[in-house]
Order: structure tokens, then C-alpha cells, then sequence
């Protein structure tokens, strides 16, 4: 589960991780009223307006009603004209960012819309670094990952520079050693206030992605001030979902107008569900069974319309929930069942796929294929339902028969 | 032979909910010799299972059978009372890891867990705990290890499964009943499948389950099932081109799988381009290894794999 940045910084903030003061605002008026505490808190007259959407490139990003305008703007009217300059151009600014659409290298070509806006104060840089803990899957570990280039993408600088990526393996039985957050800060060439500060702040952030169960925590970037302060000056923070019960404070942090409405109404029936570009809709048991049942359709001349695993654990009602999900996009010209059934039952998927023909109708082709448990049992709810189904003996044979029943 | 479990494995099962009473059902009636059950409020009951024998199970049974399964409160007392020697794991996911540990804790050696969505911090404790114990943990979020006609754990359908010459070894657990079946309709059969789960951190990985099937005289020739993300099929491929001297076939799914985007495994997400299809792909074929390209010519590919290595 991805959350804001202004969130991720009042969780960090919650745990003793320094970062600038900020105000999340919904509305002009909101973005105005932040101005000044701002200022007055920090002495500094220049603050930050950046767009809270759940992706990345927001710097570099562009509104599509606005192509002049970027997702992050550094405000220093306040320089010259006082407060009251800088108020001007928040506004000017929030009225312009807020309900337009900021397109960034993540978004995809639709990009998203701004509902929220964090004023931030601004910061005095001295140096702009990289840190991020994730998992490394080889040693079955939390990774303290650190960089020198900062405010560039990580994977840039691992194809460009990869000698400037510092790495430390988190041990779960001791955490992060001072000595481990020790060698990153010195090999990052702090020193003084600011190597004591970094110490601290990467043993909190290591601290975070353990307790918070955390699938990835960057921040990027990492500022060091004039004055040795260490800051995060972005936070990106993404939670492990099949952790989220024993958090029920994240829950309210869930921003569901940023998810795809198909994938957030399927994992609601326990579906793993993703929308893809083509024309063939999936409905199959097991992560792996159907990638490669994408991969075949693709082989024999098709497009999938989209990823759905229904999950060892599904009902009759999760089958019908992902038929129907399946039908409603209207690029789908065709659907291919594909199970191999072992904790799912064939007869289970039978049944939710003929209960959801009968609730909704079928306009395009069928092709079932089943295998394993309770195969025949599954076969026969098929035939006995009268449907216009067609089988297969296999996997390839029926994505061959469900991409000529769809041209 | 085979690897793992045979008929000298004494199971004992730990998650007794709907799931993991039905699958301990259809593990005795394929005639796993299941000891014991562990549920702290169940301790001194009994647990009936009854039914038909599952005719492609362990041969020279009668056609019903009737088991009236121990409880124990504590996997400890489950282990002084009926020697269990390993363990399956069907408790809800975010208790899965402590019955792990608990099972270690009892010097289980083998520990098989299914349960699918244990948080990853979890794991990797799990995984550092276990580090210099004698236990062997496969999965989680898997399909479970079958022995053919001697021992089936975990959550796989029986009948698919014959005797034979090939070792199985998969991180998928649907493809890895389209692997059986199809070396099962090839005449080929399975020595033992292995299904090491879709989790990013596991216990068994490819390099382990090779090393066992390099050791067991009985597998001819292995088939490696992987997917798309982390690195453990191309580890595979290097341990498979410097030690292993059977033939090998695979298969990798995700070739169509957009970056980015998480394919129900946790572990299946193509990054920062890493844990690509296209390069795992590349790798197994550089050292050698048949990869089929369609899930469908998994068995075809074991029998070129074979027959290239003069084995057929």
C-alpha cells in the first residue's frame, strides 16, 4: 500500500526522523494559511508547494492544463516582496495545481489529479543525498541502500555510476549497528554534527521499515543543511499489505482515489487483479499459471486484457465477482478460463462462472479449460448448465481457441 | 528413491481450520502417515478422518481408511508422543511464522508451510532464526512436496503424480501441476516435486533443491519452473552450469508481465529492470538448459533436455 508524502513524513516525523515542517492543504485558502507559520517557525521566507500524488518524477512533471507549470514550485517572492508576495503566489499556484492533471514519468500518459497540496518550508541545502531500506531478496534481509546523487533515480545512477551505491545489510536479530550507519555516513563524506545526525536518522529509518513493515522507505532526497541538520526532503513509504492488519492505523491513510477502481474492487473479493492493454480476458487460479497463461495467449497471436488470479481460497461468489469484473471492460472480446485446480476446486470455479453468466449475460466467447481437483465434477456443472462453452485439453490449445473465437 | 519424503516422513500438521483439515483429509487418504495434530485449545482430543483410499496414492491399502488423529496442545509434546519427524503449516499468515519457529524449536527437520500472504518481515526473521538449526523449511506460499506413492504434503491434487525418473522443482504452484501431469502423460514420472512457494523470502531455493536432486541416484533429470523477479533463476543457472550433470529443462513465467507491476506473487514483480523473464531465459539457456517457451511444452522440453544428454 502506497501512502502521500505529507503522510509518510508525519509517520516518520512521529518516530523521531527529522524532516521540514509542512502543511497539507486541500483547498487555495488552506495553501495561503500555511504560508506564514511557515516562515515564521523556520526564518526562512521561501517555502515549497508540491502536488501529493502516488508517484514519482513529480519535479519533472508537467500539467496537462498548465504544460508551463511542474508538480513541485520553489516559492521566493518572499525574498523581496515579503509574505504577503509569497501568499500571492501560493495561491496563484494552488488555484493552477489543484483539480489539474500532473503527468510525470510514472503516471503514464493520463497522468493524475492533484486533490492535495503539501506547502513545505524551505531548506538551505548544503548537500543532497540518497537513502532507502528494501528488501534484499538474495540474503533474506532489510538493505540500507545510500548514495552521493541525491535528486537523481536510483536506478540512473546504478547503470551510470554503480560504485556510488552504498549498501548495508540489516542483521534482524541486532538491527542496524551504529558501525553499519557509521561506515554508509562516512563513505557518504559526512562529518562533524552531520555524520552524528545521519547515524541517527538511518538507525530510525531502519527502525520504521521493521516495525511498520514497510516494502520500501526512500528518501530522495536526503538534505544535509548548512548548519549539519540531516532532513528528509521527499519520503516515499509503500507497506507490506499482507501486514496491514496489525496496523490498523494505516488504514486511514488508504487513498483510494488513487487506485485503479477495477483492481481496488477485486482485491476486495480477495482477487489479484491488474488491467492490462488487450483484448482477451483471464480468469485463472495461481500467480504463476496465469502469467504464463498471458505469455501463451501472447504466443499464439493475442493480447491479454488483464492478470487475474482468483486466489487458493476463493468461493463461488469470489469466482462470479471476477467473471463480472472480467465482462465489464469493454475491450474484452473474449475470455479464457484456465485452472488447475489443487486447494481451488474446478467445481468451485463451474459454479461462479455459471452463476455470473446468469446474473450478467455473455456476449463474447467462452473457452474453459479445467484440471485437478474435482475436475470432473467441475466438467459436469459446465454441461449440465447449458452455457455455450467451449473446453480445451490444455493451455495452449484453449488460448489458440479463444483468440480465433475473439477475431 | 526420492528427496525429502518418503514413507519412512511422520507428519504432523499445524493449522487445523477448514483448509488444513481437508487437505490432511486427502494426504491420508493418499496414505501419508500423518501422526499428530497441534492446536493449543484442542490438546488431548481427537480428530476422525475417514473415507475412500485415494486409489493413486501409497499402493496395498484397502479401499477405506479410518484415522482418528492425536491433538497436542504444544508441537513439543507432539513430537515426544509420536516421533513426528516433519511438519506442515496451514496456520493464518500473520501466525504462520511462529508455528515455523515452533516446529524448529521442536528439532522438526523438515517444515513445509503453505500459508499464502505471511508478512516479509516475518520471513526474514524466520530466515535468520532458523540459520544453524537442523530444520529445512519449505515455502511458504506453496504447493507443498509430494513423494509419488509413498508421501504427499501440502496442497496438491494426488492423482496428477506417477513414479519416475525427474525431480520437480518450482516456485509456481499451479505450473507446477501442469509440469506433473505433463511428465506424468510423457511416461516420464517424478522421483519428488518441490514446490518452494512465490515469497520473496523463502527457505529452500532452487540451489538447494538441485543439490538434493543431484544426490538422489533415482532423478535422471530435473525441471526448474521459475518466474519473473528477484535472481534466483539465474543463481540456479550458474550452480546448474558448474555442478550439475543431469539434464535440465525449464520454464519461466512473466514474459509478457509489465515492470512494475506486482503478478499476485509477492515475489514476482519485474524492477528497476531486474528479475526479467527475457534474462532468466538467458541465463538457464546458457547453461544449458532446455526452456520450454510455452507452459504447455514443459514435458517436450524434459524429453529434449533427456535426450540431448543421451538419456532419453
Amino acid at each position: 500500500m502506497k501512502i502521500h508524502e505529507y503522510q509518510a513524513k508525519r509517520l516518520m516525523q512521529e518516530r523521531g526522523i527529522a524532516v521540514p515542517d509542512g502543511r497539507v492543504a486541500t483547498t487555495p485558502d488552506e495553501a495561503v494559511a500555511a504560508v506564514r507559520p511557515l516562515i515564521e517557525s523556520s526564518g526562512v521566507p521561501v517555502v515549497v508547494v508540491k502536488s501529493q500524488i502516488h508517484a514519482g518524477g513529480r519535479g519533472k512533471g508537467r500539467f496537462q492544463e498548465h504544460p508551463d507549470l511542474g508538480g513541485v514550485t520553489v516559492v521566493t517572492d518572499g525574498v523581496s516582496g515579503g509574505p504577503e508576495a509569497t501568499e500571492a503566489k501560493v495561491r496563484a499556484l494552488a488555484e493552477r495545481m489543484l483539480g489539474s492533471t500532473l503527468v510525470t514519468v510514472q503516471t503514464g500518459p493520463s497522468g493524475k489529479t492533484v486533490r492535495r497540496l503539501y506547502v513545505e518550508q524551505g531548506i538551505a541545502i548544503a548537500q543532497e543525498l540518497y537513502l532507502a531500506v528494501v528488501l534484499d531478496r538474495a540474503s533474506g534481509r532489510n538493505l540500507l541502500m545510500a548514495s552521493t546523487e541525491g535528486g537523481t533515480e536510483i536506478e540512473e545512477v546504478a547503470e551510470a555510476t554503480p560504485e556510488k551505491i552504498l549498501r548495508e545489510t540489516i542483521d534482524p536479530a541486532v538491527g542496524l549497528a551504529d558501525f553499519q550507519a557509521r561506515r554508509l555516513a562516512l563513505g557518504l563524506g559526512l562529518s562533524g554534527d552531520a555524520l552524528a545526525n545521519a547515524v541517527r536518522f538511518m538507525k530510525s529509518l531502519a527502525a520504521f521499515a521493521r516495525d511498520m513493515d514497510t516494502d520500501l522507505i526512500e528518501i530522495n532526497p536526503l538534505v544535509v543543511t548548512e548548519a549539519g541538520d540531516v532532513l528528509a526532503l521527499d519520503g516515499k513509504v509503500a507497506f507490506d499489505a499482507n501486514a496491514l492488519p496489525r496496523h490498523p492505523e494505516l488504514a486511514e491513510l488508504r487513498d483510494e482515489t488513487e487506485e485503479d477502481p477495477a483492481e481496488r474492487e477485486a482485491s476486495a473479493y480477495g482477487l489479484s487483479f491488474i488491467k492490462l492493454d488487450g483484448t482477451i480476458g483471464c480468469l485463472v487460479n495461481g500467480a504463476g499459471l496465469a502469467m504464463a497463461t498471458m505469455d501463451t495467449i501472447k504466443q499464439v497471436g493475442g493480447e491479454p486484457a488483464n492478470f487475474l488470479d482468483v486466489g487458493g481460497g476463493a468461493t463461488t461468489e469470489n469466482v462470479t465477482a471476477a467473471f463480472k469484473i472480467i465482462t465489464r471492460d469493454p475491450a474484452v472480446k473474449g475470455i479464457f478460463v484456465n485452472i488447475f485446480g489443487g486447494i481451488m476446486k474446478c467445481d468451485t470455479i463451474a459454479e461462479g462462472v455459471v452463476a455470473a453468466v446468469r446474473e450478467v449475460g455473455l456476449e463474447v466467447p467462452l473457452v474453459v479449460r479445467l484440471e485437478g481437483t474435482n475436475v470432473e465434477l467441475g466438467k459436469k456443472i459446465l454441461e449440465e448448465s447449458g452455457l455455450d462453452v467451449l473446453t480445451a485439453s490444455d493451455m495452449k490449445d484453449g488460448a489458440a481457441k479463444i483468440v480465433e473465437a475473439a477475431r | 528413491m526420492s528427496v525429502l519424503v518418503g514413507t519412512e516422513t511422520r507428519l504432523l500438521v499445524q493449522g487445523l481450520g477448514s483448509a488444513g483439515r481437508f487437505h490432511t483429509d486427502r494426504a491420508i487418504a493418499y496414505g501419508t502417515n500423518v501422526v499428530a495434530g497441534v492446536h493449543p485449545r484442542k490438546g488431548g482430543t481427537k480428530l476422525r478422518f475417514e473415507g475412500d483410499v485415494d486409489a493413486s496414492g501409497v499402493p496395498g491399502r484397502g479401499a477405506r481408511f479410518e484415522v482418528d488423529l492425536p491433538m497436542f496442545e504444544t508441537v513439543r509434546d507432539a513430537v515426544a508422543a509420536t516421533g513426528a519427524n516433519a511438519s506442515v503449516v496451514y496456520v493464518p499468515p500473520l501466525g504462520a511464522a511462529d508455528a515455523i519457529l515452533e516446529a524448529a524449536d521442536a528439532g522438526i527437520e523438515l517444515v513445509v508451510c503453505i500459508t499464502e500472504g505471511i508478512p516479509v518481515q516475518d520471513m526474514v526473521v524466520v530466515k535468520r532464526a532458523l540459520q544453524g538449526t537442523g530444520t529445512r523449511l519449505i515455502g511458504p506460499n506453496c504447493p507443498g512436496v509430494i513423494t509419488p506413492h509413498a508421501c504427499k504434503i501440502g496442497i496438491m491434487p494426488g492423482y496428477i503424480h506417477e513414479g519416475g525418473r525427474i525431480g520437480v522443482v518450482s516456485r509456481s504452484g499451479t505450473l507446477t501441476y501442469e509440469a506433473v501431469k505433463q511428465l506424468t502423460d510423457a511416461g516420464l514420472g517424478q522421483t519428488t516435486a518441490i514446490g518452494i512457494g512465490g515469497d520473496p523470502v523463502n527457505g529452500t531455493d532452487f540451489v538447494d533443491a538441485l543439490e538434493l536432486f543431484a544426490r538422489d541416484p533415482e532423478t535422471e533429470g530435473v525441471i526448474l519452473i521459475g518466474e519473473i523477479g528477484g535472481t534466483a533463476e539465474e543463481e540456479a543457472a550458474a550452480w546448474i552450469a558448474e555442478h550439475l550433470d543431469k539434464p535440465v529443462a525449464g520454464f519461466i513465467a512473466g514474459t509478457t508481465a509489465p515492470p512494475g507491476k506486482r503478478m499476485g506473487h509477492a515475489g514476482a514483480i519485474v524492477s528497476g529492470g531486474k528479475g526479467t523473464a527475457d534474462a532468466k531465459i538467458a541465463a538457464l539457456e546458457g547453461a544449458g538448459v532446455v526452456v520450454a517457451r510455452t507452459p504447455s511444452d514443459m514435458g517436450a522440453a524434459m524429453q529434449e533436455a533427456l535426450r540431448v544428454a543421451g538419456r532419453a
